[in-house]
């Protein structure tokens, strides 16, 4: 699998009686985009509508150079992992995994191998048959990506998937995603609230302001003396991903 | 902690214990003045009777809880539809529905006279005899139980994070494929609770006995304990009878404790989540049939309560001096069951947070444990024994004293006050422990205490869940048969005892719009206790 693609046009968007949101992206094939912004600045949003969790009041959503502003989530070349509610809690962790190869189920012997191959690949080996209330919230974020791998869709969204997880977890997770991007090359938007996260993993940044992308650019750019006033204003005293 | 020991719990305790144990005296000097008659009375008959009760209240729950998994489950599917939540609050109805009055609502759509006895006449190619006996009853108890399972149910959907239903509908999971691996594990795990709620309910179930049952041949342990001592005289029966019955509800409680359930029944059903998913056509042709089919279910019989009462002669009624006499003593002694209810529940709640705090902050002995255990929980206790069981002890100890229908108004307000406590501490409680926590501290240090505290610092927070459980308790008291059935008479004659009268001499107009009447003031005062309850905030 490789990455395609993944392309915004004047996609206009609103809760009921909210103010409209109005999106302009194009991400490149295999690239690892950070979106960031304040809370409400609509990332997951974006997200969704990528997802077909949402559907624009007009505009379009290409994957690839297809539309597919009208296909449902089930259709469109996108995995996605939330913050958390990643797993079905009475099923196991190789059932959860299994999902992503057939939504009933249904898995022929070789999907079962896929299933502990990418197990093992997330460093989950041996704990195939836990549920998830058995494993850390770490663990859990790994049988997502498990999940992912075993889909195999060029794209994958990440809604804030690290958020709840310590500072050295999260970077091993982050080392995981970009591991598994090497191999797989999908194009990955990620949504975070930490910079240092943006900084780590991804090479383009997109800034988000009140439903609409205020600054996008190369990471260096946001963390180099020339960065954006709206970033510079929303990482304020986040020191952590500055330049000393 | 104020130094003054506040009386108003032990008291509400009290109370409690003296109107169970009083019963159970009863019970217990009857079995011990004639312990051969009251041992005689465990025969054949006995034998059948049990029997009848558990298989009517288990083929009830079947009856009930099968067909809500499905109706719970369309609803589900279809979280915004116009109409949606018309039909949550029709199914919320029931609930707040006398018995009484849904037993006339379904003997007027399937009763020997009813709306669809030409109907069934014409199936049957002859005379249609009225739905009675098993399955009068389980129509009733299914037009109780089904909403109250499906919105139960319907919950436990509701709680199913919305990022599973999005992550069904991007790994593309079909109709079967997310009900085998949500919705069917998210109901299973309520199943259990609202199964044994809904048991429990139609073993305990009196009035639409009462009134559906017809015959010996379908009667149970609480209507053979009214014929006992109402028309028997046979005190060792209804003590045999009695027993029985407290050992069965004492055992579905244990179940429904085990299982999980809350014994008050309640479903909050907040704005539903969103679902991702698409039901094919067809689909959501059968969800739609079968939500129609539900809602015409719990409708019928309220819609034929307010035709048949619509038909009576409600002007002559409303100036009848019986009638007025019995609507004057119904909401005299509701209105008085009301108010001690909400302060029994009020004491009790405030003992139970008292100790509570006293607990945390030094060490308790065994007393004050048991103390504030007893305050948490004994309002709930009080639905292991049913009002029929208290009300019996009570006949049966005030019986050689003469004193049976003197007793009327003092039993009927306590059983009933007793009675509707669970729900009025339900509605207490959180207000009063949240205020608590806010206030105790500040007041303490300000010396704000006993009735200052209460005008200046409490009545402002509590007056609204105070009036949702008066109302309730009041809707409930109002409706009830139960207490009054066995000592009731001439002199003391409540609106559901005068129904009850009319039906039994035929007059059966009469008692249909009495129902009417009954119905919509119990109907008028669950909606303001649901109105006083939902804008506290």
């Amino acid at each position: 699998m490789s990455g395609t693609d993944v392309r915004l046009e004047d996609v206009r968007f609103s809760y009921g009686g909210g103010a409209e949101m109005r999106f302009d992206l194009a991400v490149p094939a295999s690239a690892i985009v950070a979106l960031m912004g304040p809370s409400g600045s609509g990332k997951s949003t974006l997200l969704n509508l990528v997802a077909g969790f949402e559907t624009p009041s007009s505009g379009s959503v290409a994957i690839g150079g297809a539309d597919v502003s009208a296909l449902p989530p089930a259709q469109r070349p996108v995995s996605m992992v939330f913050q958390e509610n990643n797993l079905f809690g009475h099923l196991d962790v190789a059932a959860n995994v299994g999902l992503g190869r057939s939504p009933s189920l249904r898995l022929t012997p070789q999907d079962r191998e896929d299933v502990l191959a990418a197990l093992a690949r997330v460093g989950l080996a041996g704990k195939e048959k836990r549920l998830p209330r058995e494993l850390s919230g770490g663990e859990r974020q790994r049988v997502a990506l498990a999940r992912v791998l075993v889909r195999d869709r060029p794209v994958l969204l990440l809604d804030e998937p690290f958020a709840s997880l310590g500072p050295a977890l999260r970077a091993d997770m982050l080392d995981l995603l970009r591991d598994l991007h090497d191999e797989r090359r999908m194009t990955v938007l990620i949504a975070t609230h930490q910079p240092e996260d943006a900084r780590a993993i991804a090479q383009t940044i997109v800034f988000l302001e009140e439903g609409r992308v205020a600054v996008t650019g190369p990471t260096g750019l946001f963390f180099g003396p020339d960065r954006p006033e709206a970033f510079a204003r929303y990482v304020g005293g986040k020191a952590a991903g500055m330049p000393g | 902690m104020p130094a003054t020991r506040p009386l108003p719990g032990p008291l509400a305790l009290a109370f409690v214990a003296v109107l169970v144990g009083g019963a159970f005296a009863g019970l217990l000097a009857e079995a011990a003045s004639d312990p051969s008659g009251a041992a005689g009375a465990f025969d054949a008959y006995l034998g059948r009777i049990v029997r009848f009760t558990l298989w009517q209240a288990a083929l009830s729950t079947l009856l009930s809880v099968a067909p809500a998994i499905l109706v719970a489950r369309a609803l589900s599917r279809h979280p915004s539809f116009p109409g949606r939540s018309l039909i949550l609050g029709l199914f919320a109805v029931p609930l707040g529905l006398p018995a009484i009055v849904a037993a006339l609502g379904v003997l007027a759509l399937w009763g020997r006279a009813g709306l669809f006895a030409p109907l069934m006449a014409w199936l049957s190619g002859g005379d249609w005899p009225g739905i009675y006996g098993l399955a009068g009853i389980l129509v009733a108890h299914v037009f109780f139980n089904l909403p109250l399972a499906a919105r139960l149910l319907l919950e436990a959907l509701e709680a199913v994070p919305l990022d599973h239903w999005r992550l069904s509908a991007q790994l593309g999971m079909g109709a079967r494929a997310s009900f085998r691996l949500i919705e069917w594990p998210a109901m299973r795990a309520a199943l259990p609770g609202v199964a044994a709620l809904v048991f429990m309910l139609c073993v305990t179930s009196f009035t639409i006995v009462l009134m559906l049952g017809g015959g010996p041949a379908a009667t149970t342990l609480e209507v053979a304990i009214y014929q006992a001592l109402r028309f028997d005289f046979d005190p060792a029966r209804a003590v045999a009878l009695t027993l029985v019955q407290v050992a069965l509800t004492v055992a579905a409680v244990a179940a429904m404790a085990r299982l999980g359930a809350s014994p008050t029944g309640e479903a909050s059903l907040a704005l539903a989540p969103r679902r991702y998913d698409r039901p094919s056509p067809a689909g959501t042709a059968l969800d739609a049939v079968l939500i129609a089919a539900a809602v015409l279910f719990v409708a019928g019989p309220m819609a034929a309560t307010v035709v048949a009462g619509l038909e009576a002669d409600l002007g002559r009624l409303a100036t009848e001096a019986r009638v007025r006499d019995a609507a004057a003593t119904s909401l005299l002694l509701a209105a008085a069951a009301a108010t001690l209810s909400a302060a029994l529940s009020l004491a009790l709640v405030a003992m139970r947070r008292r100790l509570e705090t006293a607990r945390s902050s030094s060490r308790a002995g065994l007393l004050a444990r048991l103390l504030e255990w007893a305050a948490g929980n004994g309002a709930l206790f009080v639905l292991v024994v049913p009002p029929t069981v208290i009300g019996a002890g009570w006949f049966i100890l005030l019986l050689p004293a003469g004193m049976v229908f003197a007793a009327a108004p003092v039993m009927v307000v306590a059983v009933n006050a007793v009675m509707a406590m669970p729900f009025a501490v339900r509605a207490i409680r959180p207000a009063h422990d949240a205020a608590a926590a806010r206030h105790d501290r500040l007041a303490a240090q300000l010396g704000i205490a006993g009735w200052a505290r209460l005008r200046l610092i409490d009545w402002p927070v509590l007056r609204r869940p105070l009036f949702t459980a008066l109302a309730f308790a009041m809707a409930l008291s109002l409706g009830d048969l139960g207490v009054i059935a066995l000592f009731g008479s001439e002199s003391v004659r409540t609106l559901p005892y005068l129904l009850m009268e009319r039906m039994g001499s035929y007059r059966t107009q009469d008692a249909a719009g009495l129902a009417l009447m009954l119905g919509a003031l119990c109907l008028a005062l669950m909606a303001a206790a649901n109105r006083l309850g939902r804008e506290r905030a």
